[in-house]
């Protein structure tokens, strides 16, 4: 099995705090099982940000909820390790699982407006927290607390009587924040934590949610859709298409000479300032998650594929230092090669 | 020459009543030319007033004070004649391809009706003839397509549907209400790219209204930038995009996140206060808000600017330049580049 990337270089560097190794979710269907995280591995150490890149059905938000170990029926966690500072999560009792939820691993949720509870205010909102953890905080300090993590989001005092709805989303979006660090996790997953907020908005709680991390040390797992996003925010980025993480590696590295043939054509799809050029999306449709086709999940939408990525699957092989893609290409290339335009514009008639 | 549609100082305010009134948009100028085909880009965040602008161009709300006129008359005083065929012309996309649809049905119901609606069939194969002609043209397989039901397709071929409907009507303008921002990234381009060569192709005036500057960059010539209900700075897109000079748009500009790092966010925390925040202006709305804010921004409402012939900024910081003489915002859009028709 592959090894966790992130462990091979920078011997300086401490242990992880976070590895996910192998991680499978399913969902159980009546058209069949739905794999939607199919053997997804990676570490991070503290400090880290990785970034999970992924289109609508390839695994995202299943794999945020999995790692929070918040997976609900039909959806289940059928193998893998989740190991947060050595502890594997999957193993631990439900009364392990509270201590740990918040103090050492915390979710930024997508949509504030649908996290915050609508009935109550805010700081009630946020001393349910702290108290779950420590019930024998006093008044003073929890009303202290509560000014102390607001401002550290950039909210006035004064925002703590409010309820949700007299708050903007970025506003929401902070306050969400504020409670999942408010006992200093060492790992914050957040999951699309700005998709319904405009770009000045998203940039001011992007670079909250970089203050606060690197305030704590505490390792990040962004998962979005939104490459420009991830690019301005993370370290490290994941690709992930049918459930299964195609190619990883440093963030700089892979949008300027990406491995994987799907990730080179997503970041041919994003509109960029700097030239007008034609758009061109990627031929065809993700594949459905119950019906997928046989070798690589790719394999029908690109333009390289041959015999045996109709027929096996590729694992993700080491291709330099902290870069793995999972692409029959490889080792024999050494980098991928350049995009042939017929095969796109053929597949594009083909596509439905 | 009248213009197909001529928004003529128009002013929307929602509420009133007990509650506080809003007001979506503020004595806004604008026109769309009949003769010469453009495409031209309203970007703005949310609460900018975009959408209302949309719907007012649609007829779909009248506005509460001003005129909006389609080719001449009063969209709300037009006769069941002139009303069909202001339908037919002015064509709309809207954002939630799952919404348009009804579940009941077969997707060739939007497709059909349309063309029975406006007769512009006479027989049944001429119909389904021009049905197929309009798919293909947005790049679906007409036998995939037709015969489905709405939850079997694809939001991006949702999406699809809609504009093949919109071209069935050879319109003269599409109204695109964010069209894209629920398609995945990789189908989002397609679409877009279709918008654009509807324009060059088929001389389709189209209006975009998005969030996202990076694609109103990518299929626009022309781009105006709302911010609470007035226009902050309107041109060409090359200008108002690559070079921006009011204060709201250089923000707007600054925080898309690029996958170019070179163009970093940076370190620095932004400071500017978010909307809902601040002392509120009776003159510039920015002002709260703006970095370089003058004390005569705080009481009177800065004029239209022009800064260059295809460019003008509503911002004092360019008081030394003369003012538009027109009302209308579209007197620094240019037309679409006939060169480019067919070049694409």
């Amino acid at each position: 099995m592959e090894q966790p990337p992130g462990t091979p270089s920078s011997p300086s560097s401490t242990e992880p705090v976070f590895v996910v190794e192998n991680l499978r979710v399913q969902y159980d269907t009546i058209s069949g099982a739905a794999k939607a995280v199919d053997g997804v591995s990676f570490a991070l150490r503290a400090g880290e940000r990785l970034g999970l890149i992924g289109e609508s059905g390839s695994g995202k938000t299943t794999m945020a909820t999995a790692l929070m170990r918040l997976t609900r029926a039909p959806a289940r966690i059928t193998s893998g390790r989740i190991l947060l500072e050595g502890r594997d999560v999957l193993k631990m009792t439900d009364r392990e699982l509270r201590a740990v939820r918040l103090r050492d691993i915390a979710l930024v949720p997508q949509g504030a407006m649908s996290s915050l509870n609508p009935v109550m205010r805010l700081e009630d909102q946020v001393i349910d927290a702290i108290v779950a953890h420590s019930p024998r905080t006093s008044k003073a300090d929890l009303d202290a607390r509560v000014v102390e993590l607001l401002g550290r989001v950039g909210l006035p005092p004064g925002v703590a009587r409010k309820y949700p709805h007299e708050l903007s989303g970025g506003m929401k979006q902070r306050a969400v924040m504020a409670i999942a660090t408010s006992m200093q996790p060492k790992v914050i997953v957040a999951d699309e934590p700005t998709s319904a907020l405009d770009v000045v908005v998203q940039r001011q709680v992007m670079q909250t949610l970089g203050r606060l991390q690197s305030g704590l040390g505490a390792a990040v797992v962004l998962i979005g859709h939104d490459m420009g996003l991830i690019a301005q925010f993370a370290d490290t980025v994941g690709v992930m298409y049918a459930g299964k993480l195609v190619e990883i590696g440093p963030v700089d590295e892979v949008i300027a000479s990406p491995r994987h043939p799907y990730t080179r054509l997503l970041i041919d799809s994003l509109p960029s300032l700097s030239a007008k050029r034609s758009l061109s999306g990627i031929p065809g449709l993700p594949p459905p998650l119950v019906d997928l086709p046989p070798g690589c999940s790719f394999n029908p939408r690109c333009p390289f594929a041959f015999d045996r990525c109709r027929r096996e699957t590729p694992l993700l092989q080491e291709l330099g230092p902290l870069r793995r893609a999972a692409c029959h290409l490889y080792p024999e290339h050494n980098a991928l090669p350049p995009i042939p335009p017929q095969g796109v514009a053929e597949h594009r008639e083909a596509g439905p | 020459m009248t213009a197909l549609i001529e928004l003529a100082g128009v002013t929307k305010v929602y509420g009133g009543g007990f509650g506080p009134s809003t007001v979506a948009l503020q004595n806004l100028s604008f026109s769309i030319s009949d003769s010469a085909p453009s495409t031209t880009a309203v970007a703005g965040e949310s609460g900018s007033g975009k959408t209302t602008l949309a719907r007012m161009i649609l007829g779909f709300i009248r506005p509460t004070l001003g005129q909006v006129l389609y080719r001449g008359k009063d969209v709300s005083a037009m006769s069941g004649t002139e009303r069909r065929q202001f339908r037919r012309e002015v064509q709309p996309i809207f954002q939630d391809p799952f919404d348009v649809f009804n579940p009941f049905y077969r997707v060739d119901h939007v497709l059909t009706i349309p063309v029975r609606r406006f007769g512009l069939a006479h027989s049944d194969a001429e119909a389904r003839r021009l049905i197929e002609d309009a798919l293909r043209r947005v790049g679906l397989r007409p036998q995939d397509t037709l015969g489905r039901f709405p939850h079997e397709l694809s939001g991006g071929q949702r999406q699809r549907i809609m504009v093949a409907r919109a071209v069935l009507l050879r319109p003269k303008l599409i109204m695109a209400d964010e069209p894209v921002s629920m398609v995945d990234a990789s189908l989002r381009a397609t679409i877009l790219d279709e918008l654009r060569t509807l324009n060059r192709e088929l001389g389709i005036s189209i209006v975009y209204i998005t969030h996202d500057l990076t694609t109103a960059y990518q299929i626009c010539d022309n781009i105006m930038v709302l911010y609470q209900g007035t226009v902050a700075e309107a041109g060409s897109v090359d200008r108002v995009i690559r070079d921006p000079r009011h204060p709201y748009t250089q923000l707007l500009v600054s925080s898309i996140p690029l996958t170019d790092r070179t163009h970093a966010w940076g370190g620095e925390e932004l400071k500017i206060p978010e909307a809902s925040a601040g002392r509120s202006s009776d003159g510039c709305k920015f002002a709260p808000r703006c970095p370089h804010v003058l004390d005569e921004c705080w009481s009177k409402v800065p004029p239209k600017f022009q800064l260059e012939p295809d460019r003008l900024a509503t911002c004092f910081l360019h008081r030394d330049r003369p003012i538009l003489k027109s009302e209308d915002v579209a007197a620094v859009f240019k037309a679409s580049d006939s060169a480019e028709i067919g070049s694409a």
